[in-house]
């Protein structure tokens, strides 16, 4: 089984604070950590546990800056055997649409079996690059899979509907499959691994390389172009309690008193 | 005249709420651009639901097929792009949901025209589409126009919008259209529905519910906040990574891939409020949250809130509780 595995840098931004930077088209990215994106983490354990129940390969593949080898590196040590890294200047402002068409013009080169892709990058959130990516590649495809059984030919997977109904599907190989969290529990890497895969190389392509011209990637090839980022409006401001902990824990039971709830 | 096509979502016979919603919405936009609203509904048997969507929108295009009995999105992806093709909709709007998420992008770059998806808002600016959509777990809305193109589509979040029932039916015509599937679809075959397993804790049931997010950290915190739950009387409950990490059940986790739930209170730890999460609880009595960060998503659903580490809050409010009901008995 080769596996292609399609990752995203992205940056941690749960607790962190975002600032809108000067263009108002972006976040300021300095100060902010960044990792590769949750729902590429699993579908990058499922890869290798693929490849350690069927044999075979896998390759971690990205479109992303410089950085992105960090996440790359990660992919490696947790038992990817190639890396690949497309950065250019003109894929700058590619959308999930303009970064597909990337992806597939350096993947249509390759042999798999099987690609995986997350369900989505947690900073866009689109949920377009795996389908839109099967659709280029001519090659069927399942969204939101929770398990994959492989067989001759074929996979049955798992896809996760809404209220905890889930989907069987049979679905024909060679095949993308976009993964959801949970599918599996990532493993930590081993400071032996990070060590091998510091020796390993990471590939790097860039638009000369993809056989694509300037007008497909980056703004000018995307769907999408973003006007402008702002703070959602607050539809209900919660009202904060402050003080101490104490003092608030306080605040609290007095709130639940009131209502009787204790 | 322009037209919209709202692609109808339905599960085993029943037409879904995201459907109301998308009709909405498109009913909003038609009055707007003037265009003629139509629904599109893709299934086997399904003359029931036809006759409810003439309700909602001037016509219902139905397509019925053997192979279109469940949902399976290289059938519909065929079926609507010989109807998209032919009508030529100056949009198409389909529901953010796991079947939309699986056919649109595909059916988009099937037939070349621009999508933006998991939309909160969208609006024709002259022959332009803007939308509204959020990005970095809902901290930050954009706002993005779509590359110019005679036909646009778009998905819609679940819930974003009201379903609201027009002020008159609209009296639709039902336009049944042979299916263009004429050969077996042979890349993808539905086999079943697996439901969840029968959990132990109904937290649907539950009139006091203590929810945790990954701010919780490490399993080995699970009893402090089990602790508190008990004293509140009530129920452990969970967003996702929780459950993804095989901290809690499923059966424990709250929103759209978990339960929807409407408790008395539901006291949020360590949440950042994704909508995903809070679709599935912000219709609770009384919301408490608690989170580090000021700007998370979550205090803007929360009755108070509080900024604080869920690990200094939880044992004084712990202790008080207790204390309080022991005052009591
Ligand atoms: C199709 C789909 C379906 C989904 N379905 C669901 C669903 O049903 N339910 C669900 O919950 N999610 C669901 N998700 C996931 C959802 O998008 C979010 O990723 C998830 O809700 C985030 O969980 P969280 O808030 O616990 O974690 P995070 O977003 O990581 O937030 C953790 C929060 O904890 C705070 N924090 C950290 N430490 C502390 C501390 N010591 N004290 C106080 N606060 C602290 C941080 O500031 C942060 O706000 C779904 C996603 C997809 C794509
Ligand atoms: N720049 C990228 N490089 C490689 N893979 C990507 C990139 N962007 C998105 N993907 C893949 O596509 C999935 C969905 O991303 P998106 O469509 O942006 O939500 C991600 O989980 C990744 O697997």
């Amino acid at each position: 089984m080769d596996v292609i595995v399609c990752v995203k840098q992205v940056p941690e931004t749960a607790e962190a604070e975002l600032k809108i930077d000067a263009s108002g088209k972006k976040i300021e990215k300095t100060g902010l950590v960044f990792d590769i994106n949750e729902w590429d983490d699993y579908a990058l354990e499922e890869a290798v546990r693929i490849k350690e129940k069927f044999g075979g390969t896998v390759t971690a593949i990205t479109v992303g800056p410089e950085d992105s080898d960090s996440t790359l590196r990660k992919c490696l040590a947790r038992g990817a055997d190639k890396a690949i890294r497309l950065t250019d200047p003109k894929f700058e402002g590619s959308d999930a649409f303009a970064t597909a068409k990337i992806l597939h013009s350096v993947i249509k080169t390759m042999h798999f079996d099987l690609i995986l892709t997350g369900a989505q990058a947690g900073d866009d959130g689109s949920a377009v690059v795996g389908p839109v990516l099967a659709e280029l590649l001519g090659v069927p495809h399942a969204a939101m899979v929770k398990k994959i059984e492989l067989g001759e030919g074929k996979a049955v997977v798992n896809r996760e509907l809404e209220g905890g109904l889930e989907e069987r599907l049979e679905v024909k190989l060679p095949a993308l499959f976009a993964v959801q969290t949970g599918i599996n529990e990532p493993r930590y890497v081993s400071i032996m691994g990070i060590r091998k895969a510091m020796q390993k190389e990471i590939k790097v392509m860039r638009l000369s390389d993809t056989g694509l011209n300037e007008s497909e990637v980056g703004e000018s090839g995307s769907w999408l172009k973003i006007e402008k980022l702002y703070v959602p409006p607050v539809e209900k401001q919660a009202e904060f309690l402050q003080g101490s902990p104490d003092e608030i824990a306080t605040k609290i039971v007095e709130i639940l008193k009131s209502r009787g709830l204790i | 005249m322009a037209e919209i096509f709202v692609l109808a979502e339905h599960r085993q016979g029943q037409l879904r709420d995201i459907t109301f919603e998308m009709l909405t919405k498109a009913r909003e936009l038609a009055e707007k651009t003037n265009a003629e609203l139509t629904t599109v509904l893709l299934g086997k048997n399904v003359k029931e639901s036809a006759k409810n969507l003439t309700e909602y929108a001037k016509k219902v295009i139905v397509v019925e097929d053997e192979k279109l009995g469940s949902f399976n999105s290289d059938a519909y992806l065929k079926v609507l792009s010989t109807l998209i093709k032919e009508h030529k909709p100056a949009l198409t709007i389909i529901g953010h949901t796991s079947y939309g998420v699986e056919l649109a992008p595909r059916l988009a770059a099937a037939i070349g025209i621009p999508l933006a998806t998991d939309c909160i808002d969208v609006a024709f600016e002259g022959d332009a589409l803007a939308v509204t959509r959020q990005m970095y777990g809902g901290k930050v809305n954009a706002k993005a126009i779509l590359r110019k193109s005679e036909s646009y589509m778009v998905t819609l979040r679940q819930a974003a919008f009201q379903a609201q029932k027009p002020t008159a039916p609209m009296n639709g015509q039902i336009l049944e259209v042979p299916s263009p599937l004429t050969e077996e679809i042979t890349t993808k075959r539905f086999i079943e529905y697996v439901l969840p397993p029968p959990g132990g804790v109904d937290i649907t049931a539950a009139e006091v519910l203590v929810g945790i997010g990954r701010g919780i950290k490490d399993q080995a915190n699970l009893p402090l906040v089990e602790e508190l739950a008990k004293s509140l009387g009530g129920v452990l409950a969970c967003s996702r990574p929780i459950v993804d990490k095989g901290w809690l059940p499923s059966d424990r986790q709250v929103g759209t891939s978990g339960k929807t739930v409407k408790p008395k209170l539901y006291v949020a730890l360590g949440i950042s409020g994704a909508f995903q999460h809070v679709l599935g609880m912000k219709n609770s009595d009384l919301i408490i949250a608690v989170n580090k960060d000021p700007k998370a998503p979550i205090f803007s659903f929360s009755d108070y809130g509080v900024v604080e580490d869920l690990f200094k809050v939880v044992p004084p409010l712990k202790n008080k509780i207790n204390e309080l009901k022991s005052q009591k008995a």
